[in-house]
């Protein structure tokens, strides 16, 4: 027990032992998530990193049930077991889909679109490490502009990535989601927060979790949470949530150079200041129209 | 095993008819003790610790423990990634290499 006040909840869902890399900012998000939950959950994970991460069966590093999945179908799975417990008249349960950026962006967006649409009571987040790294760093449609990867190879051709990231949190918008909203997991209060949000909602939610990647984003494991910080302080990842179609945006005084966030990590590396010059750009359009769409939605 | 031929198959009508099966049946993975990973040890300075609990929070391994009032590192676990050391707002952790005696 603590004697001082521990600036979380105490209890660990997420037991030291499993898999992951150094530094891996997916299990500060699975910890932090589990810490909001509790215990009565059932956890739902595809193909991706964290359904390695976990361990071999029959052992877990989970002290929640857990059901590993097929990749395209996270959200039509915890679809299912929101039925199960309809049918048995369980209620106090939270029904969690975790999958990775490619799982959900890619893959999983039409089970995850119907799941949505139908209204089904159930949570869904995306551990956002902008890859496929459980496969070796392959692109994703939520890889940022610019970025290398083990298919934007950059090379003499300078083949980095030319499509912009796929906004999931404005796909859910669009549905018309009760809850949807951005956390990063340098900021675990706040993440902790929005998961509860999400545990009362009487329907789906989605919450996408910045979750940075040593490994596939080539910079040294100590760094996870400077880096996590600075995207967010660089409006790279601004953190908003959107209730009812009512958008709230979290303002920061602190600000972080987007260049310098770029060169601390090695798949930006490759960059020329005119090329991160007009993704500065596009990054400070989309943070003015959020504030936009924030005074527009408060004021109906 | 072999697999049952078509007509030894259970002929299920409805999800009802499922047989339980066990979804996971918890047995820790704190068995796996991944501070065999290590490089770079975290080892703290007690005097300059101001018991924020920064470094508990931060530990993506939950590798740090947390006792009366104090952060107690889990060697077992560790695997010595370095955030701690990191964060912690009073420099209180040093990460030094790991060697075998
Ligand atoms: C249908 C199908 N296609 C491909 C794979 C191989 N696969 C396993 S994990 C993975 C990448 C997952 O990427 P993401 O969802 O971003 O999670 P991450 O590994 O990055 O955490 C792929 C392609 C698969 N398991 N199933
Ligand atoms: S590859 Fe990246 S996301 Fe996957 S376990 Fe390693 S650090 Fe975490
Ligand atoms: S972060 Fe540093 S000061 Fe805070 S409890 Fe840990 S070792 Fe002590
Ligand atoms: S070095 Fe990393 S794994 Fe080890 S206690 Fe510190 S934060 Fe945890
Ligand atoms: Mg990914």
């Amino acid at each position: 027990m603590a004697g001082k006040k521990l600036p979380l909840p105490e209890e660990e869902l997420m037991d030291p032992g499993h898999v992951g890399c150094l530094g891996c900012g997916g299990c500060h998000a699975m910890r932090y998530t589990l810490k909001a939950t509790g215990p009565r959950t059932i956890i739902s994970i595809p193909a991706c990193c964290w359904a390695v991460m976990p361990g071999v069966y029959p052992n877990t590093c989970f002290n929640i049930p857990h059901i590993n999945t097929a990749f395209e179908v996270t959200a039509a799975s915890i679809s299912g077991i929101r039925a199960a417990l309809d049918a048995r008249g369980i209620e106090d349960i939270t029904v969690l889909g975790w999958a990775g950026d490619g799982g959900t962006a890619d893959i999983g967006i039409q089970a995850l679109s119907g799941m949505v649409e139908r209204g089904t009571k159930a949570m869904y987040i995306m551990y956002d490490n902008e890859a496929y790294m459980n496969t070796g760093i392959q692109r994703s449609s939520s890889t940022p502009i610019g970025a290398w990867t083990t298919t934007t190879q950059v090379g003499k051709v300078r083949d980095y990535k030319r499509a912009p990231k796929k906004n999931m949190v404005e796909i859910m918008v669009a549905h018309g989601i009760p809850y949807t909203a951005t956390a990063n997991i340098a900021w675990p209060k706040d993440l902790i927060a929005k998961v509860k949000k999400a545990m009362a909602v009487d329907g789906p939610s989605f919450i996408h979790i910045f979750a940075p990647c040593p490994t596939g984003w080539r910079y040294p494991p100590d760094r996870t949470l400077e880096i996590a910080r600075m995207a967010t302080h660089a409006k790279i990842f601004p953190l908003y949530e959107v209730e009812n179609g009512v958008y709230t945006v979290k303002k920061f005084k602190k600000e972080a150079s987007i260049s310098e966030y770029m060169m601390m990590q090695g798949r930006f590396r490759h960059l020329t200041q005119e090329e991160i010059g007009s993704i500065s750009e596009s990054v400070v359009r989309w943070y003015d129209k959020l504030l936009k769409f924030e005074l527009m939605t408060q004021e109906e | 095993m072999d697999r049952p031929r078509k007509d030894e198959r259970p002929d299920y009508k409805t999800w009802k008819d499922i047989p339980l099966t066990p979804v996971c049946n918890f047995t820790t993975i704190k068995g796996n003790p991944t501070g065999g990973w290590r490089t770079f040890r975290p080892i703290v300075d007690m005097d300059k610790c101001i018991k924020c609990g920064i470094c508990w929070q931060d530990c993506p391994d939950a590798a740090i423990v947390w006792e009366e009032d104090h952060p107690v590192w889990l060697y077992s676990h560790c695997k010595g990634c370095g955030i701690c050391a990191r964060e912690c707002p009073s420099d209180a952790i040093e990460m030094e290499l790991e060697v075998k005696i």
